[in-house]
């Protein structure tokens, strides 16, 4: 659906329908904290970044372009040998696990009574959202600092990319410029 | 009701990559391109998150450590489409078009 709408508005929206699909996938794998973030960051800052720019840019359908039969045939092709060579090995495996049952009052033992991980893991429930607290903040401490180092250089750079071409604009050709964007 | 078993993500995630491929191939506007990139980069955390689950610590808890890596490759694909856009955006004011038929010279 994503690749074969002709209008981008639309390829957007039906992605922002297949993230949802796989933030479920997400929560069904006990994952709560990457599925709520998955839709928070995907289906909503990211696709409301690309449906802004769809509009800003005033995108036309593809109808003026006919598709190529070569990039047409070789885009079916390809992922199909990919999905046959994918489908053969994992079909070579003969039992398959299911998804192994989690003991949490068993896993409550390595944390400090009292804590909330201690307290809602004897309580039977996962306290998804503290584990991964408590795993980024120790374990992955430089990670995270990397993590917020590189944001930082991604927003100087959006602004620096920005800037730069309206500068560009202005001396190149500086009477045309509010028709452009 | 039957749990889905691990082969059965690992499908559903190789075929989420295909049709990010296919789209990736076969689309010719830059924009859609991208998001395409974006379900090639989904595809792979549902399978980080499906070997999280099925490989549980012996303690009885999930493995975090895959989880772990779909929070740093969201921020990272956060960032990527921001520079991204600008760089479409960039793009676009240079040329007045976005399909990739007609970015074919480097000089701008």
């Amino acid at each position: 659906m994503v690749v074969f709408m002709r209008n981008p508005v639309s390829s957007a929206l039906s992605m922002v329908l297949s993230f949802l699909g796989l933030a479920g996938i997400f929560i069904g794998l006990n994952a709560y904290f990457v599925g709520i973030l998955q839709i928070l960051v995907y289906a909503g800052a990211i696709m409301v970044l690309f449906i802004f720019i769809i509009m800003l840019l005033d995108v036309k359908d593809e109808e003026s372009h006919p598709r190529k039969g070569l990039a047409l045939t070789a885009g079916v092709l390809i992922p199909m040998v990919l999905i046959i060579q994918l489908v053969g090995v994992i079909a070579t495996d003969e039992k398959s696990p299911s998804a192994p049952e989690l003991t949490l009052g068993v896993a409550a033992e390595d944390y400090r009574p009292g804590s909330v991980i201690h307290t809602k893991l004897t309580s039977g429930s996962l306290p998804d959202i503290h584990l991964i607290g408590n795993k980024l903040f120790t374990d992955y401490n430089f990670p995270l600092q990397v993590i917020a180092v590189l944001l930082l250089v991604a927003t100087v750079g959006c602004v620096a990319l920005s800037k730069k071409s309206v500068a560009k604009n202005s001396s190149d050709h500086g009477s045309n410029k509010p028709d452009q964007g | 009701m039957p749990t889905p078993s691990l082969t059965e993500y690992l499908i559903i995630s190789g075929l989420l990559f295909s049709i990010g491929l296919g789209g990736v191939i076969i689309r010719r506007n830059i924009i859609v391109i991208f998001m395409c990139l974006e379900m090639m980069l989904a595809a792979a955390s549902l399978t980080l998150v499906a070997f999280s689950r099925f490989n549980v610590t012996s303690k009885g808890l999930p493995d975090y450590d895959g989880q772990m890596l779909v929070f740093f490759i969201i921020t990272v694909a956060a960032a990527e489409v921001a520079v991204g856009l600008a760089i479409i955006v960039s793009l676009y004011r240079a040329r007045q078009t976005i399909h990739t038929d007609e970015l074919t010279s480097l000089k701008g």
